[in-house]
């Protein structure tokens, strides 16, 4: 039987949402599951981690080097912790594509990248192509299973559990040739992008810094996260972790508005587990109709300012 | 200081991507290959950084068949110094790259080592980290921004969470994200010098790497596709619509 070993991500003060996502994708591989919580005075971190759905055992490793994401210090952990299990997986967002591969090659295997499905305990669907092709792929026979995990494809598990929590002492000591400056974040008090139900996204139509106000507004009025474009963050109408599409988050809201987007594919790509795309856009012949629920052509402006007064 | 720059050849970007119909794989026949993007960007930097003083040399290289020496001239011509193609008949999973990798360093001893964050064939976003892991030096990825400051780099990453920063000592692996720069387009003269500048090709089993514990590749299907919706004409029916489907 799989033993499953998810490696946390946190802020050290609450667990992020693609960790529950892990443990649904480790709950389709089937076995046991622990989850590690790598980091320092992280328990809140690991209270939730052990109330989430299926897991047997919370292993937090708890050191002051270890409080900022450094995958070489993480990853020393990591691997200190894998040789009692058959999987090592993480969320593949920023942390876990710079933790997990780093921790694959360690461990002497190569890493799948981006699970979507299950085929098996050692075999999956990922895209590639921007998820132009749905590939399957398998781990070799007998060598450890290290992964990333696509958030956007799987539902949070519940959080109705009570697994053990265990301490366990770093192996490593700090990494001196890396030093953790800071986290620059837009500090938004709007839902977070990853997790958020609703998003309302804007694009090069949308003109402007200026312009953009306009889409925080009516995602206020809506309770959304906001979201962007490549193009509307490269022209500097918003910042760059608003960025939605392959080179930016990956989402899958239940409702996603898109403004003055055109709908290239790797913005696409970022959307196409949304629940309901809804596109406004005055050329009625721009790509993002091909893939929105709902469509309407004309001017973003106006139809903001008519939603603005229908919603009240 | 040497600046080694990990490129790979990969379908054009502006390709329109087909899945074979017996599901063996994307279709590549007579399609425009090029240089990765991103890959493109870690060369402009590191094209920067030796401009600036702070390199002596920088040198492309890629893994794969002599097909890429394609992409390594293309390197050549945005004005690296030299070129080495590590050759492989087979595609190269990221863990054997990066092993691959590790015994050039080992040959050139450079002070950077720069790859884009990702290729956009197999997305896989692993090969630098490897090279960081395997060699025990620190890695920076997804950086938006990088200055060099003798013996170590500062590091701008573009993280979920906004930009995070690190300061690495050198040698170190820096993987690129697009916003880095904006890669300089190669003039016609530059392409004619290119052709006279050094490509040494290395075998891999020269280099004493053997492939192994290679992730099987399977059946590739298309993406499942999205039903057509509907288009409305009003913010009235839009609000209609979204009332109907539970969603206001």
């Amino acid at each position: 039987m799989s033993r499953i070993l998810i490696i946390a991500e946190h802020d050290g003060q609450s667990l992020n949402i693609s960790t529950a996502k892990c443990v649904s994708c480790a709950q389709a591989i089937g076995g046991d599951i622990d989850i590690a919580v790598i980091g320092s005075g992280a328990d809140a971190v690991a209270a939730e981690a052990a109330a989430l759905d299926s897991v047997t055992k919370v292993i937090v490793v708890d050191a002051e080097h270890l409080e900022a994401p450094v995958a070489a210090n993480w990853a020393a952990e990591a691997v200190a912790l894998a040789a009692d299990y058959s999987h090592v997986i993480g969320p593949s967002t920023t942390m876990g594509r710079d933790l997990m591969p780093r921790i694959a090659a360690l461990a002497g295997v190569n890493q799948i990248s981006d699970i979507m499905e299950v085929n098996g305990p050692d075999s999956f669907k990922r895209p590639i192509y921007a998820g132009n092709a749905i590939v399957d792929v398998s781990a070799p026979a007998g060598s450890t299973v290290v992964a990333t995990v696509r958030a956007a494809s799987w539902k949070a598990a519940g959080s109705s559990g009570g697994a053990a929590v265990e301490q366990r002492a770093a192996s490593s000591s700090a990494a001196t040739h890396t030093r953790y400056i800071g986290l620059e974040s837009g500090g938004s008090e709007r839902p977070d992008l990853q997790s958020a139900s609703k998003v309302v996204s804007g694009g090069r139509g949308v003109g402007s810094e200026d312009g953009f106000q306009v889409i925080y507004q009516l995602a206020d009025k809506l309770g959304a996260a906001v979201g962007a474009s490549r193009a509307a963050v490269d022209a500097g109408y918003c910042a760059n972790d608003m960025q939605v599409g392959q080179t930016g988050k990956i989402i899958s809201p239940d409702l996603y508005m898109a403004f003055g987007i055109s709908g290239a594919i790797q913005h696409v790509t970022g959307i196409k587990d949304a629940g309901t795309i809804v596109a406004v856009n005055k050329d009625s012949e721009a790509p993002i109709f091909e893939i929105a629920d709902i469509g309407l052509a004309g001017d973003l402006f106006s139809v903001i300012a008519d939603l603005d007064e229908l919603l009240g | 200081m040497k600046i080694l720059v990990g490129i790979k050849r990969v379908v054009d970007y502006n390709v329109r991507i087909r899945v074979l119909s017996d599901g063996s794989g994307v279709d590549t026949d007579g399609v425009k290959m090029s240089v990765n993007p991103f890959d493109e960007i870690a060369l402009e930097e590191a094209l920067r950084i030796k401009e600036a003083g702070n390199a002596d040399e920088v040198i492309v290289v890629s893994a794969g068949g002599d097909e890429c020496q394609q992409q390594l001239r293309t390197g050549l011509a945005m004005g690296a110094d030299r070129a080495i193609q590590i050759q492989s008949s087979e595609a190269l999973q990221p863990l054997s790259v990066a092993r691959a990798f590790l015994k050039i360093i080992e040959r050139e001893d450079p002070g950077l080592v720069i790859f884009g964050k990702q290729a956009i064939d197999d997305d896989n976003s692993q090969t630098g980290q490897m090279l960081a892991a395997l060699w025990d030096r620190p890695q920076a990825t997804f950086a938006s921004k990088m200055v060099v400051n003798g013996s170590s780099a500062t590091v701008t990453r573009e993280v979920d969470a906004g930009l995070e920063t690190v300061e690495v000592d050198l040698p170190a692996v820096v993987t690129v994200d697009l916003r880095l720069n904006e890669p300089r387009f190669v003039k016609l003269p530059d392409i004619m010098k290119a052709k006279r500048k050094p490509l040494d090709v290395v075998a891999l089993d020269e280099l004493g790497v053997t492939v192994e514990g290679n992730i099987e590749v399977g059946n590739h299907a298309p993406p499942p596709q999205r039903e057509k919706g509907v288009m409305v004409e009003d913010a009235a029916q839009l609000i209609t619509e979204l009332k109907n489907r539970g969603l206001l």
